[in-house]
């Protein structure tokens, strides 16, 4: 017996600009279709459902949540944003790393009722496949994944790393911590260590970064 | 995770009647340990008190020269904070050599004094763990203890505290502010952990009902601040052995000002009796701190590695005190 698969054939490259962009390319409609009869109505159900309002990449999101929801959950299975990714789900990976008030979080661990009037940024909401954010483009460029699935997490945290160093955080690798870091290669590998890639693209993930930094001069 | 109901409090008191009000309610502010727990069903309470709203997350300079932290500063703003930076740096270190840089945005300040252990018989619940079931026994003792407790353990507990900023909070003699149904008091964080004994599932001295408000830093100490973290990564793994140094040098020579070791107790582990001792070469120094802070070690066959390891990062951080150009 054989099976039809559905869909374009696309090749790892083009699949992956998917990954990068945070696009499911074909399930826009199925994806809702399914969302009816998803966990969040279940979850609506729950005696201790709560509503919470949030900022999602610009819109206005109001929930019903049970408490034990996660905001990553709540932004994979609630609002359909799976660019998001699952990973460990235990705050080890950072799979699922957006940047939530400015900052970056691992929203495996944080609940979407601790959130209310928060604002999030997902992979979704930071470029798009016509208007890349300068970071996306650079993963692209350097080839800085292969499977793609830690991708979206990796460039959110790598966005908020040259951030944070703008910003003079101090990280582990920063030699003199009275004075503000330099965006040195140690310093960024360093603040990428809570984004785990098991294909080891890390040295190509490191040069997309640098590349960016080096652009902003 | 088993259902749970969740309020936000807008001040310490309230939050503290909510927890008290409450059986089985538990405070959640970074919620990066307690979810984690929640998840794998280690730790179910029925209530959760949400403090991020109750106006403790700010850092102030005190008399005297000291600083008052908020309970709920995250980590990375303490880290960052320029006070910090320039006048408690073992600090600033302990903080960003913990964790992620994602985890350290969230995990507030009193939550990383109310971590849990991360001793893989605590994790593990097919396990036996008198801190995770009362009276059920240690598995570790006989199981993998590579990276478990050589300082202060007993007969029903070997695990450690997790904590690094803790560690460099020993060293400094932070004062833990709590505030509960009967009142405010302040607890020196040489008392705040507890050493397991035969109740290891009771780990700090905090009561029912009480919540931390701030941690106080006294006046600052000068000197050159090293925190020296060993772990079986280079980023993003919990210390096998960790050292809190505050060092005065003399060309060649260095002293002992403060010291405190992580990963060998259920407890920051300051070691008073080799301070101010005076100045020496750093491998004499860190022989002569380590046979004191060492002699009542009572290690397993799996980490009788850490009582040689202890006094080798030692003399590490004392040769990176050196090395400091300020």
């Amino acid at each position: 017996m054989t099976t039809d698969v559905p869909g374009p054939k696309l090749s790892r490259r083009e699949f992956n600009k998917t990954m990068v962009v945070g696009a499911a390319a074909s399930a826009g409609s199925s994806w809702m279709a399914f969302a009816e009869t998803s966990p969040a109505d279940a979850q609506a159900t729950s005696v201790n459902a709560m509503d919470v309002v949030f900022n999602v990449n610009g819109q206005t999101r109001r929930l019903l949540v049970d408490p034990r929801t996660t905001l990553l959950d709540a932004l994979r299975e609630h609002l359909g944003l799976t660019g998001t990714k699952k990973g460990c789900d235990h705050g080890q990976c950072g799979a699922c790393t957006a940047i939530v008030d400015g900052k970056r979080i691992n929203t495996c661990l944080s609940l979407a009722v601790m959130h209310e009037g928060s604002e999030v940024t997902t992979i979704e909401g930071l470029g798009s496949v016509d208007d890349l954010h300068p970071m996306q483009a650079a993963f692209i460029a350097h080839d800085g994944y292969q499977c793609g699935y830690c991708t979206p997490g990796q460039i959110l945290s790598a966005v908020a790393t040259l951030q944070e160093i703008g910003a003079g955080i101090p990280s582990a690798a920063t030699v003199d911590v009275a004075q503000p870091p330099a965006a040195t290669a140690e310093e960024i590998r360093e603040r990428m260590s809570g984004n785990l890639c098991r294909c080891a693209a890390y040295p190509n993930i490191i040069a997309a970064i640098t590349h960016v930094q080096k652009g902003r001069g | 995770m088993k259902p749970f109901t969740y309020e936000r409090a807008t001040s310490p008191a309230q939050a503290a009647a909510m927890l008290a009000a409450r059986p089985g309610a538990r405070v959640i502010a970074g919620g990066t340990n307690l979810l984690d727990l929640m998840k794998l069903q280690i730790e179910a309470p029925a209530h959760l008190v949400d403090v991020n709203g109750i106006g403790l997350d700010r850092i102030e300079p005190i008399g005297a020269g000291g600083l008052l932290i908020g309970a709920t500063v995250r980590n990375t703003d303490l880290a960052a904070h320029e006070l910090v930076r320039q006048r408690y740096g073992v600090l600033t270190r302990a903080l960003v050599a913990g964790a992620s840089g994602q985890l350290r945005n969230r995990a507030t300040t009193a939550g990383n004094l109310m971590q849990r252990t991360r001793c893989p018989y605590f994790y593990g619940t097919a396990m036996a763990c008198n801190k995770r079931e009362p009276g059920s026994g240690c598995d570790a003792r006989e199981g993998v203890s590579t990276h478990l407790a050589i300082l202060g353990t007993s007969a029903a507990c070997i695990a450690t505290h997790p904590s690094d900023m803790a560690v460099a909070m020993r060293a400094l003699d932070a004062v833990v502010h709590v505030t509960g149904t009967y009142g405010e008091r302040r607890i020196p964080i040489a008392d705040f952990h507890r050493l397991p004994g035969d109740t290891p599932e009771i780990e700090t001295d905090l009561r029912p009902g009480e919540i931390i408000t701030a941690v106080e830093l006294p006046a600052p100490l000068g000197g050159r601040h090293v925190y020296r973290k060993v772990r079986e990564r280079a980023s993003y793994a919990f210390a096998t052995v960790s050292v809190a140094l505050v060092a005065h040098i003399d060309g060649s020579r260095v002293a002992i000002e403060r010291l405190a070791f992580g990963g060998l107790a259920a407890k920051p582990w300051r070691l008073e009796a080799a301070e101010q001792r005076g100045f020496g070469a750093p491998r004499d120094v860190a022989r002569d701190a380590a046979t004191v802070a060492l002699q009542s070690a009572r290690p397993t066959a799996l980490n009788a590695y850490k009582v040689e390891l202890a006094q080798r990062a030692l003399h590490a951080a004392l040769i990176d005190a050196q090395e400091q150009t300020r």
